[in-house]
């Protein structure tokens, strides 16, 4: 446990650049390792694997349902793949390829979705995906992470490498604060984590949400409510203990996360506690509407999902 | 093998199709016994596999895109000896290992499939991975003629005549039929050979119920560098079973008692042929 002060933090990065990063750095560690890309490399920052290492790098060109299916293909002759694309058309467009072709089957493929979310920003809807992790944690045995900075990223990464099965991560397009720099982070697939310890009310926030979760709890904190942040990296398999432990200390939740409400980290959450600990939980995130063209912190503000609109509808909600 | 061993094998396999298939009540028996000459050749004859030993490293690859025949692939596994013959019967039980699709936990089963498309780009993967790792194995993959009105189909053709992949057969079964009627009333692959050269392909044009045609084909794609081989395999629907032969009513439909007896006397009296032929 540590206590994080996101306004602390200068140092931002986006999580896709992280992946991009990992996947060069782990790539002599991990022989195996191939990446695929579907003509969005520039993007999803697997260049920066392919400016390295070129021969291991495979574009498949704007196909990305055929993509799924040779990188299952490529699993079964012993390769690593992690497969790229924006989330709209990894999880989106090749949804059944992923469920039939690697989730059926449970194949060792990692599927790394930059541009998840609204952040994706000026795009508008057609590229803004917030249905991701409701699809994705629907595919039985599917791991789906979502990393909140670059450190987690590029330990998700790494955690994927050395986990053997099918694997999803959510990257995000735009940079966000480096928060969890400090000698004590440790990662672990399914295991979330107290980001900073409260009594009156949980948060459990996901991805960039994080930074806004613990940046709400410092504003709350000056009027004497005293929040708990729990950070959830990885949505499936799901920390159910460190969120019943802190729902049994506070007696309320609110969940926050740059994806629909319905089906994501606050469907997760309330699965979990409807079974173990029935508690109050409001879901904050795009309440069943589509994004829209404009700049990231625009649009995080307008939808609720920065710092300032956290704090609100966790007052509203107290 | 001679071609009378292929044949008399081949009958078996139609002979475990039927059977499966009338147990499950359900399956698809027209495209699995059109096909069931190529299932013979290829796990008699063409592919380097060892039924005692199912995942050796070097065996050559099979996907059955058109995973709805799982019934003509297992009953050519289970003659071959990956598992028992009467095991055939579970087909499609509730605790049965022979699911209605391909699974990749059934002994000799490569690759899960039977979500149209979806196949031919694992196989193309193999392929890929082979030709990455210095491995010289080769991939076959069969797709049915209905089958090739799935985009994924293109995408993955693309892709295996952009890479040169001369690992890989493509092999596709024109039986002319699919489920809403014939394939060219319904939404028509024709021409599939012009299809498939326009997409970098060496294509070959075969009987498919011609073992000397099916083994000069295979031949022609081993032999065939620098781009992926599509064979185009010009089937009767049905194949082998009075009642079924080119009908759009048995694609998707299992016989029962009195038509599987029927069906079983079909292939009783070309399996006596062929006992006769070996004969004289």
């Amino acid at each position: 446990m540590a206590d994080t002060n996101a306004s602390t933090a200068v140092k931002k990065i986006a999580t896709r650049e992280s992946y991009g990063n990992a996947l060069k750095e782990l790539a002599e560690e991990f022989p195996g390792l191939v990446v695929l890309d579907a003509d969005l490399a520039a993007a999803t920052k697997t260049s920066i694997f392919k400016k390295a290492y070129p021969d291991r790098h495979i574009d498949c060109g704007i196909a990305e349902s055929n993509m799924m299916g040779v990188a299952a293909g490529l699993s079964l002759v012993g390769k690593i793949p992690f497969v790229s694309s924006f989330a709209m058309f990894a999880a989106g467009r090749a949804f059944e390829q992923v469920r039939n072709s690697i989730g059926y089957p449970h194949l060792n493929v990692k599927i790394g979705a930059t541009h998840a979310g609204i952040t994706v920003g000026e795009d508008g809807a057609t590229h803004q995906c917030n249905e991701d992790i409701a699809l994705m944690r629907t595919i039985p045995g599917m791991v789906v992470m979502c990393p909140a900075d670059d450190v987690e990223a590029k330990a998700a990464v790494r955690a994927a490498l050395e986990y053997e099965g099918p694997v999803y991560i959510r990257f995000g397009r735009a940079a966000v604060p480096v928060i969890n720099d400090r000698p004590d982070y440790k990662f672990e697939i399914g295991k979330g984590s107290v980001v900073r310890e409260g009594t009156d009310v949980t948060i459990v926030a996901t991805g960039i949400c994080v930074d806004s979760a613990l940046g709400a709890a410092k504003k709350l904190a000056g009027e004497g409510i005293s929040a708990e942040v729990v950070s959830i990296c990885t949505i499936k398999p799901l920390d159910e203990e460190v969120i019943v432990n802190s729902a049994r200390k506070t007696g309320k939740v609110v969940t926050v996360e740059e994806h629909s409400v319905i089906g994501g980290l606050g469907s997760a959450v309330c699965d979990c506690l409807c079974a173990k600990l029935p508690t109050p939980v409001k879901k904050l995130g795009m309440q069943d509407v589509f994004g829209e063209s404009g700049s990231a912190a625009a649009l995080v503000q307008k939808y609720g999902l920065d710092a300032e609109g956290v704090y609100a509808s966790v007052k509203e909600f107290l | 093998m001679n071609n009378l061993e292929l044949q008399k094998h081949a009958n078996d396999v139609r002979k475990g199709i039927v059977t499966a298939v009338h147990s499950a009540k359900a399956g698809h028996p027209g495209g699995s016994l059109s096909a069931a000459d190529v299932f013979t050749f290829l796990y008699f004859e063409e592919m380097n596999i060892d039924p005692a030993d199912p995942h050796k490293a070097d065996r050559d690859r099979f996907v059955l895109s058109k995973g709805h025949t799982a019934p003509g692939l297992y009953s050519a596994l289970a003659n071959r000896g990956f598992f028992p013959v009467e095991d055939l019967t579970t087909l499609r039980k509730l605790g049965s290992y022979l699911q209605g699709h391909p699974c990749i936990h059934i002994p000799g089963v490569d690759m899960s499939s039977g979500s149209l498309g979806q196949g031919i780009s694992a196989a193309v993967g193999m392929a890929l991975g082979a030709k990455m790792n210095d491995q010289d194995f080769r991939v076959y993959t069969l797709l049915g003629d209905g089958e090739l009105e799935e985009g994924q189909v293109w995408e993955a053709s693309m892709f295996a005549g952009f890479r040169k992949l001369d690992n890989l057969c493509v092999i596709v079964d024109n039986n002319g039929l699919q489920i809403d009627g014939p394939v060219d009333q319904v939404c028509s692959p024709y021409p599939i050979d012009k299809k498939f050269e326009a997409f970098n392909f060496h294509v070959i044009n075969v009987d498919a119920h011609d073992f000397d045609a099916i083994r000069a084909a295979f031949k022609e794609a081993r032999e065939t560098k620098g781009m992926p081989t599509c064979i185009v395999l010009h089937s009767l629907k049905g194949k082998g079973v009075s009642f079924m032969e080119n009908s759009v009513d048995w694609h998707g439909k299992a016989p029962n008692d009195e038509e599987y007896a029927v069906a079983m006397a079909d292939l009783e009296k070309i399996g006596a042929e062929l006992e006769k032929a070996g004969e004289v």
